[in-house]
C-alpha cells in the first residue's frame, strides 16, 4: 500500500520526463493528463479506509492522512482540468506567435514538475522535504509565469521569485528553529522534523525558540499562500501566468501551501496553546481581507481581479483557521475544493477573452454572455462560486465557517470580516456583470473556443454544481481531516 | 584540537562570515561583492569542517566539502557569468540609501541580532550556540541589502546570502539539518540562482539594462 503514496509524485515526473524527450505533442500532452488524473485516482482509492487513520510509505519519508488526500484530490481534480485546457491554450498561443516550439517544450515539462512538486509537499512527513517541495514549486513555476516573455511577463516572474523564496527562505528558518526545540526536546537527530515525531513531542518544545520559529513559519509559508505582507507577488503572477498556470497557482498552489500551514499549526498549538496562532492568523487574515476588498473595488484589470479575488479566500480561511474548531478545518477544506474549481472555472474562461481581445482591461470587454454562451457561462458560474451564492459549495463553507467563529466566541473577527465581504462581493459582481451583460460592441471580436478548453470547463461546471448539491462522502473525510488535526469540538 | 582552539575557530569563522556580509553592503562593483560572497560561502563552509575535526567524524567534514564547492565556487560563477558587459551594468547604481547609512543600519541590525537570538542561546550554551548572533545578524543585513538595491543581481546576491546565513544557523545550532534536507535545500538554492540568472538576462534584452526601477509595468 505505501508504494501507492509514490504514485501522485513519480506519474508526473514520469510525464515531465516524457514531454522532456518529445516536445509539444499531442502524446505527451494526453499522458500529462493521464498523471494529473492518476492523482486524483490514488486520492480516490486513499480516501477509502483511512479512517484506520494515517499511511506511511517508503520508510517514513511519506506519509499520508485525510488532510493529505483532501489535498491531493484538489490537486488531482485541478490539475486535471488545467492540463487538459493547457493544450487548447499553447496550440493558440503558438498560432498567434506568443511562443514558439521552445516555449511550448519548456511549458510542458514545467507543468508536470509543479504538480509533482506539490502532491510531495502534501505527502512529505519530514517538514523540512515539506519545505523543500513548497520552494521547488516557486522554481517550477518561475518560468511559467513569465512564459510569454514580455516586459509585464518578466517583471512578475521577477517579483515572483524573489518575493516566494524570501518568504520561503524565512520559513526554512523557522523549520530549523524546530529542528532545534525537537532535539532539545529528546528527538533523535534523523526524525526530529517528522510530523509524527514533532506532534508526540509538541508538550516538550521549548516555548520561546517555538514562539520564534512558529511566527517566522507563518510569515514564510504566508508568502506562498498570499497573505500580507508578502502580498504582493500574487496579483502580478496570477495575471501574467497562462491561464491553466493561473488556475493551478490561485486554486491549488495557494492552498497547498495553507495545508502546510495547518500541519505547523497542529504542533504549535498543543506546544503553546492556540492563542499564539490565533492571533497572528486573525491578523494576518483580517489585514490580506482589507488589501483584498480594497483592491477589488479599484480593479480595472479582470486577471488581477481574480487574483485579488484569490487574496480575499486565503485571508477568509486563515480567519476560519484560527477559530480551529473542527467545523471551521472541515469547511476550510471543502472551501479550498470549491474555490479550485471555481478558480479554474473563471481562469480559463478569462484566457480565452484575454486570447480574443488582446488585452484584460475590464473595459475593453462587454456581453460575454451573448457572444460565446460558454465561455459567458462558465465565468458567471465560477464567478457566482466564488462570490458564495447558493447552491454552490462556498455558500456552504462560509455559512460554516461564520458558525464556527462564533462558536469560538471569535464573533468580533466574524463583525470584523463581512463587511470587507460583502465590499468583495459586490465589487466582484458589478465588474463581471459589467463584463458578462453590458451591450455587445459591434467591433468585438469572436472568442474562440477549442475543444480541449471547453471540455474542461464544461467539466469544471459539472463538478461546481455536483458539489454544491451534495459533499457526499468528503464531508466524512473533511471531518476526519479535522479530528486528526487535533482540532476541538 | 583543543576546547580553546575550537571555540576560536569557530568564532573566527563566524566572524569572517560577518565580516564579508558588511564588505557587500560597503562595495558598489558588482564583480567585487559576487567575489566577496564567494568567500562568504568558504566562511560557511568551514563552520562543519571545524566541527567535524574537533567530533573527529567524517560527514561534517564531507558536508562542508559539499558546500565549499557549491557556495563558493558554482553559485558564484553562475552569479558572476550574469553580471552584465556594459560599464554602466557593471557598478551599482546610486543606491536608494547611501552607504554611510547603510553601514551604520548594519551596526545596528548586528545588535537587534544579539537580542533576538536569547531565547536560541539560552536553550543551549555550547560555543556553536554562542556564535549564533554573528551569522544571525547576517539574516537581517541579506534582508536589508534586498531592499536597498537597484540592480537585479544586487538583489540576487541578497538572496543568497540569505540563504547562507540560514544554513550557518542550521549548522551552528542543530548541527545542520538532517542530510535529505540539506539535500533538497541546496538543489532549490541552485535552481533559484539558475534561475534568476535567466531571468536576468532576458530583462537585459527586454528593458534594455537590469535596473529593478523599470520594473514598472504592473500595477493597480
Amino acid at each position: 500500500m505505501g508504494i501507492l503514496l509514490l504514485v501522485p509524485i513519480l506519474a508526473p515526473l514520469a510525464a515531465a520526463a516524457l514531454a522532456a524527450v518529445l516536445g509539444w505533442r499531442r502524446l505527451s500532452a494526453w499522458v500529462t493528463i493521464l498523471a494529473a488524473l492518476s492523482v486524483l485516482i490514488t486520492a480516490a482509492v486513499l480516501g477509502f479506509g483511512i479512517e484506520s487513520g494515517v499511511r506511511f510509505g517508503v520508510g517514513d519519508l511519506l506519509r499520508v492522512d485525510s488532510l493529505g488526500v483532501t489535498m491531493l484530490l484538489v490537486i488531482g481534480t485541478v490539475g486535471t482540468l488545467a492540463t487538459w485546457a493547457s493544450i487548447g491554450y499553447i496550440d493558440a498561443e503558438l498560432a498567434h506567435r506568443h511562443t514558439d516550439q521552445r516555449g511550448a517544450h519548456l511549458y510542458g515539462v514545467l507543468l508536470p514538475v509543479f504538480l509533482a512538486a506539490m502532491a510531495l509537499a502534501v505527502l512529505a512527513n519530514n517538514i523540512g522535504v515539506m519545505w523543500a517541495a513548497i520552494e521547488a514549486t516557486t522554481v517550477a513555476t518561475a518560468f511559467l509565469v513569465g512564459h510569454r516573455r514580455t516586459r509585464g511577463a518578466l517583471e512578475a516572474s521577477w517579483k515572483y521569485v524573489v518575493i516566494c523564496s524570501v518568504g520561503i527562505a524565512l520559513a526554512f528558518l523557522g523549520t530549523v528553529l524546530l529542528y532545534f526545540a525537537s532535539l532539545h526536546a529528546g528527538a533523535s537527530s534523523g526524525q526530529a522534523l517528522d510530523l509524527d515525531v514533532l506532534l508526540s513531542r509538541a508538550a516538550r518544545l521549548d516555548p520561546d525558540v517555538t514562539r520564534l520559529a512558529a511566527g517566522l513559519l507563518l510569515l514564510g509559508y504566508g508568502a506562498k499562500v498570499g497573505l500580507v505582507p508578502f502580498h504582493t507577488w500574487v496579483a502580478d503572477a496570477q495575471s501574467q501566468a497562462p491561464a491553466p498556470v493561473s488556475a493551478l497557482m490561485s486554486g491549488v498552489l495557494e492552498a497547498v501551501a495553507f495545508c502546510t500551514l495547518l500541519r505547523v499549526k497542529s504542533v504549535v498549538d498543543l506546544s503553546l496553546g492556540t492563542g499564539f496562532l490565533r492571533t497572528g492568523l486573525l491578523t494576518v487574515g483580517l489585514l490580506t481581507l482589507l488589501v483584498a476588498a480594497s483592491m477589488l473595488v479599484v480593479q480595472k484589470d479582470f486577471k488581477r481581479m481574480l487574483a485579488y479575488s484569490s487574496m480575499e479566500n486565503m485571508g477568509l480561511i486563515a480567519i476560519a483557521a484560527s477559530a480551529g474548531t473542527r467545523l471551521a478545518i472541515a469547511a476550510i477544506l471543502l472551501h479550498v475544493l470549491a474555490h479550485g474549481i471555481g478558480k479554474s472555472l473563471v481562469f480559463l474562461a478569462a484566457g480565452q477573452l484575454q486570447a480574443a481581445h488582446d488585452s484584460t482591461a475590464i473595459r475593453d470587454v462587454t456581453g460575454v454572455l451573448t457572444r460565446s454562451r460558454l465561455i459567458g457561462a462558465s465565468f458567471a458560474v465560477g464567478l457566482a462560486v466564488l462570490v458564495g451564492l447558493p447552491p454552490f459549495a462556498m455558500f456552504a463553507s462560509e455559512l460554516s465557517i461564520s458558525r464556527a467563529l462564533a462558536g469560538a466566541h471569535l464573533a468580533w473577527a466574524l463583525g470584523a470580516a463581512l463587511p470587507l465581504m460583502v465590499i468583495a462581493f459586490a465589487a466582484l459582481v458589478r465588474h463581471g456583470t459589467r463584463m458578462l451583460l453590458g451591450p455587445p460592441d459591434a467591433s468585438s471580436p469572436a472568442i474562440a473556443v477549442p475543444r480541449s478548453i471547453a471540455a474542461a470547463l464544461l467539466t469544471a461546471v459539472i463538478l461546481s454544481v455536483a458539489l454544491g448539491m451534495t459533499a457526499g462522502p468528503l464531508t466524512d473525510l473533511f471531518h476526519t481531516a479535522a479530528t486528526q488535526l487535533g482540532a476541538s469540538h | 584540537m583543543t576546547e580553546a582552539t575550537y571555540t576560536g575557530a569557530l568564532d573566527l569563522a563566524a566572524g569572517a562570515f560577518l565580516l564579508t556580509a558588511v564588505l557587500i553592503v560597503w562595495r558598489r562593483e558588482l564583480s567585487a561583492i559576487v567575489r566577496l560572497l564567494a568567500w562568504q560561502g568558504a566562511a560557511l563552509a568551514v563552520l562543519p569542517i571545524i566541527e567535524g575535526i574537533y567530533q573527529r567524524e567524517p560527514a561534517p567534514i564531507v558536508v562542508g566539502v559539499v558546500v565549499l564547492l557549491l557556495r563558493a565556487v558554482v553559485l558564484p560563477i553562475l552569479l558572476a557569468r550574469a553580471v552584465g558587459t556594459e560599464d554602466q551594468e557593471r557598478r551599482e547604481s546610486t543606491p536608494l540609501v547611501n552607504t554611510t547609512a547603510s553601514l551604520l543600519i548594519t551596526a545596528g541590525l548586528t545588535v537587534l541580532a544579539y537580542a533576538v537570538t536569547q531565547p536560541i542561546i539560552a536553550l543551549d550554551r555550547s560555543p556553536t550556540t554562542r556564535a549564533l548572533p554573528a551569522v544571525f545578524a547576517v539574516i537581517l543585513i541579506a534582508v536589508f541589502v534586498m531592499v536597498s538595491r537597484r540592480r537585479a543581481l544586487s538583489q540576487a546576491v541578497g538572496f543568497l546570502m540569505l540563504d547562507n546565513s540560514i544554513t550557518a544557523t542550521a549548522f551552528l545550532i542543530t548541527a545542520g539539518v538532517p542530510l535529505i534536507v540539506e539535500l533538497g535545500a541546496s538543489l532549490d538554492v541552485l535552481f533559484a540562482v539558475f534561475v534568476l540568472g535567466l531571468l536576468t538576462s532576458h530583462m537585459r534584452v527586454a528593458f534594455g539594462g537590469t535596473d529593478l526601477d523599470q520594473l514598472r509595468e504592473l500595477r493597480d
